[in-house]
């Protein structure tokens, strides 16, 4: 009987892939709300990895012809110890039959809702997709892109540009030494050898015959031994390290007045995400600070940034002289790279304006890499007047009006351009 | 390789046992199989060749996934099957089968590498003998699949229909195939032998067969009849003239709108279903042969003195979890066929009076003879109608319940007695009998010179009303035909119970 045993161990994983990259594209917009929902809960540090999706298995199913419940059935079940012919047994609850009965679900598992994992990557994914991110950015934030060779040591395999001739001469003559020295050896007792047989009074032809071939012999071995072997060759060996190698802080600025409802703040939150990984991916060490101002402004934590809701009016300078005094206390310029995050609904009180321009131009701008300003409202209001004229005269200071998260992306487009040209 | 025999307990008998070190290596797994399939053949076992291969865990839930398959087409179903199974194998909830054995020539078997050396033997002997001779001798399987030519049909699938979505999109072809995918159980034929596929014909003949079909179908749906034919047209009243059972072929050859390639999309969910009918129809018996099979086998090696005590109690451990049969639940196939074939075996070695009143023909025959001629000539419907043994009734303490949904409650109908054993087998046979599990929805009627309609006619048996999916499935008929669809429930008289209709989505 012919027979053959195949080891397929290697042949490759994953064939299903593309089979669940149509699933994936079947459940979209379930997938897009879950990952929607998920960065609304999640901490902007936190974004960035995977999620659990739960899909209502009604919209899963695969429709067949089947028998509904109804009619008249009969079902042979195992196990009688109590009953006999003719005994009436009350129906289950539910009334969809007995067990055994068709109505279990084809894949045996039960009515619950279906509940999958996204990994890090498909939920990115999902994230930019929402933002409408350009592809090259995507790339750029889903990876850590960067990277930078550094010297390690040297290695014994590598590419002939990265031969380190010394290295490799050095060892080879290690390797001359070693396996050489054994036969030069007897080499040198050979020849005194030979030497002390010719001084002889009675030269015996024979023994000196026998002496001269044993140190032909032994020349020839000697001979044999390579002068640069394979396994001499040293490379130079280097790594790729990934590049972030210095620290960022980033500022979010958010106006908490009574008018910032739930969906601006929703949209601000992507806003701030985005920069977030943005300079996560550039930087070793990212720190965020979050400031919220209404007439005043405090520094607080991400959950009261988002979720505590404040009344009153707005003076947009106060966040701005907080920025600026946590700066000067906190973030030396030379050392942190700075970038600021503003959101705001556009309000302001009256005088106030003309001052965020002043303190913007003189003292902020001059320290941050980058400053970026959305208004998750309509209307041109004296803020967005003051900040269009700062936006004409600096070129790292960007703003945008915007009404959906597609929108957040165009703000920072600079900043991506100009860094990933960088 | 280090063979620990000290390891394994001491053996009395003649014959130098297999090494069992619980780690299989590749030797010993060549050794194990020479073995089992020599002791297959003094049983005379007849199978296709055997192909064994090691896989990885993650690549038997891909396996799973494809409907077991080692190739398959894509489609989105699969992938919500892998993540399915996925899941609850990484949570802990399920083992992996421990194997997965597909019919063809040569028979493929998997063998995962996580099981230990006992378990692979256990499932060489299962797969391998067990269920590669049924595929090779039980008669639905001669007549309905053909084995050496199915992973090139599944091959040649799988490029068509990538193919199909390169050209067509994605989207279009998984319409198709949600589409074809629920009428699957009514792709098939149940009582003609479809033709045999191969790859290269397969191939030669789609391109003539398109150009063919097309005329058909035009030739059906002309809006100009000839004149000769004005009288024969008052004549042919009805199309189809016969009810149809199988309802992709009749869309495949007969629906108006659908394209060529839309048609062999058709074809090919219809040859897979195809294939797998017969499986559907052998579960009890395909899976009582074989566990009966590992079971006598491995048997019969440890008593030649091959396999040592530990192999033993680590493959009867297995062997008892596969076939537990727990009370009041649903009957364990592997349970109830496994101890059907066990019982033949007693039937004829050692009959009683009742065995020989129930049992004239097989009471005292050889058990190889009469085992063989009920795995060939059987599936699972008339194999318990025919086997079904009083003694086995009252071992697994059968009763029925008759669940009338006129009634408040349910009734127990028979018992394990002597009133209820034909009432019972009877009664366990239907509950196998696809036909009877299924509801009978055939094609009745075309509309031919009207809205061009087509007519299902479900022929409602004990009352038994289709379930709320009908509707939907109702739908995917119609994108296939592309014009509305009726579906009438009619009960024993022809007497129209329910009407449901659905019309197809114009974009």
């Amino acid at each position: 009987m012919l027979q053959q045993i195949i080891d397929r161990r290697l042949s490759g994983k994953n064939k299903s892939i593309g089979n669940r990259e149509r699933f994936l594209k079947r459940y979209r917009e379930q997938i897009r709300a879950a990952v929607r929902r998920a960065v609304g809960e999640r901490s902007i540090r936190d974004v960035d990895r995977g999620e659990t999706v739960t899909v209502p298995r009604k919209d899963l199913s695969e429709p067949t012809f089947r028998h509904g419940p109804g009619g008249v059935r009969e079902h042979v079940i195992p196990g009688n110890r109590e009953y006999a012919r003719g005994d009436r047994i009350k129906r289950p609850q539910g009334g969809a039959g007995v067990a055994g009965g068709g109505n279990a679900s084809p894949d045996g598992q039960g009515e619950d809702d279906f509940a999958f994992t996204l990994s890090r990557e498909e939920f990115m994914h999902y994230f930019f997709e929402d933002l409408a991110l350009p592809n090259l950015i995507r790339t750029q934030l889903a990876e850590t892109p960067e990277f930078k060779f550094r010297r390690a040591g040297f290695t014994g395999d590598g590419t002939p540009n990265n031969i380190h001739v010394l290295r490799s001469m050095r060892g080879a003559l290690g390797r001359r030494i070693a396996l050489g020295s054994e036969h030069r050896r007897k080499l040198a007792d050979l020849r005194a050898a030979l030497a002390e047989a010719r001084r002889r009074p009675e030269p015996q032809a024979g023994d000196i015959a026998a002496l001269e071939a044993e140190i032909d012999r032994l020349a020839r071995r000697l001979r044999a031994i390579p002068y640069l072997d394979p396994i001499d060759l040293r490379y130079r060996n280097r790594v790729r390290v990934p590049q972030p190698i210095s620290k960022a802080v980033m500022f979010c600025l958010m106006d908490v007045s009574g008018s910032m409802d739930e969906a601006r703040k929703d949209i601000a939150k992507r806003f701030f995400i985005l920069l977030y990984l943005f300079l996560t991916r550039h930087y070793e060490r990212t720190e965020v600070v979050f400031i919220r101002h209404h007439t005043q402004a405090d520094e607080v934590d991400e959950h009261d940034f988002f979720h505590a809701t404040e009344s009153g009016g707005t003076v947009v300078s106060s966040a701005l002289i907080l920025m600026q005094d946590i700066i000067r206390e906190r973030y030396a310029a030379g050392d942190w790279n700075i970038y600021g995050a503003q959101a705001s609904d556009g309000d302001n009180w009256g005088q106030d304006s003309a001052k965020c321009r002043e303190l913007l131009d003189t003292s902020l701008l001059p320290l941050v890499r980058y400053f970026a300003y959305v208004q998750v409202a309509e209307g041109q209001q004296s803020l967005w007047e003051e900040y269009a004229r700062v936006a004409t005269e600096n070129p790292n200071f960007a703003m945008r009006m915007i009404a959906g998260a597609s929108d957040i992306y165009p703000v920072f487009r600079d900043l991506f351009r100009r860094e990933a040209a960088a | 390789m280090s063979v620990t025999l000290q390891a394994c307990a001491p053996v009395a008998r003649a014959a130098q046992p297999l090494p069992c070190p619980s780690e299989w290596t590749f030797e010993l797994i060549d050794a194990y199989h020479d073995a089992i399939a020599r002791t297959a053949r003094s049983f005379g076992l007849d199978t296709y060749a055997n192909q064994l291969e090691i896989i990885t865990a993650e690549q038997m839930m891909d396996a799973y996934a494809s409907v077991g398959m080692p190739v398959n087409y894509k489609h989105w179903s699969f992938g919500k099957q892998f993540i399915a199974t996925e899941r609850s194998y990484r949570r802990g909830q399920m083992g992996l089968a421990y194997e997965i054995v597909i019919n063809s020539d040569p028979c493929i078997s998997y063998l995962m590498d996580e099981n230990t050396l006992p378990m692979q033997a256990l499932v060489i002997a299962h797969a391998a003998y067990g269920h590669n001779s049924f595929f090779k001798g039980n008669y639905l399987f001669r007549m309905w699949t053909d084995a050496s030519s199915i992973i090139d049909y599944l091959v040649y699938a799988r490029t068509y229909i990538a193919e199909c979505e390169e050209k067509h999109g994605i989207e279009a072809v998984e319409q198709m195939l949600d589409s074809c995918h629920a009428l699957m159980d009514q792709g098939v034929d149940r009582y003609r032998r479809p033709q045999r596929l191969s790859l290269a014909q397969e191939k030669a003949r789609r391109s003539e067969r398109e150009i063919y079909l097309q005329q058909q179908v035009n030739d059906l749906w002309r809006t100009l009849p000839r004149r000769t034919d004005r009288r024969a047209d008052a004549g042919r009243a009805r199309f189809p003239e016969e009810p149809q059972e199988n309802i992709l072929y009749f869309i495949e050859k007969h629906a108006p709108l659908l394209e060529p390639w839309q048609r062999e999309v058709v074809r090919i969910v219809r040859k897979v279903a195809q294939y797998f009918y017969p499986q559907r129809q052998t579960q009890v018996m395909n899976e009582g042969w074989a566990t009966f099979w590992h079971y006598t086998l491995l048997n019969s090696m440890y008593d030649e003195g091959l396999l040592t005590d530990g192999f033993m109690l680590e493959f009867l451990q297995s062997h008892t979890s596969v076939v537990a049969q727990p009370a009041g639940g649903r009957l364990n196939p592997y349970a109830l066929g496994f101890a059907m074939m066990r019982d033949i075996r007693r039937i004829c070695e050692s009959p009683t009076d009742e065995d020989r009143l129930w049992f004239p023909d097989i009471a005292g025959s050889d058990w190889r003879t009469t085992l063989d001629y009920a795995m060939r000539n059987f599936k699972d419907e008339s194999f318990i109608g025919q086997f079904l043994s009083p003694e086995l009734m009252r071992r697994f303490r059968l009763f029925a319940l008759r669940d009338d949904q006129a009634q408040p409650d349910l009734e127990v109908s028979a018992i394990h007695d002597e009133a209820g054993y034909r009432q019972l087998r009877e009664s366990l046979a239907r509950q196998y009998d696809i036909n009877h599990r299924e509801p009978n929805i055939q094609v009745w009627s075309v509309d031919t010179r009207g809205d061009r309609s087509l007519t299902l006619r479900h022929l409602q048996q004990s009352g038994r009303p289709l379930n709320q999916d009908a509707d939907e499935v109702l739908r995917h008929v119609a994108r296939l035909w592309g014009f509305r669809v009726v579906l009438e429930s009619v009960d024993g008289t022809g007497r129209e119970l329910k009407r449901r209709e659905a019309s197809p989505v114009r974009d």
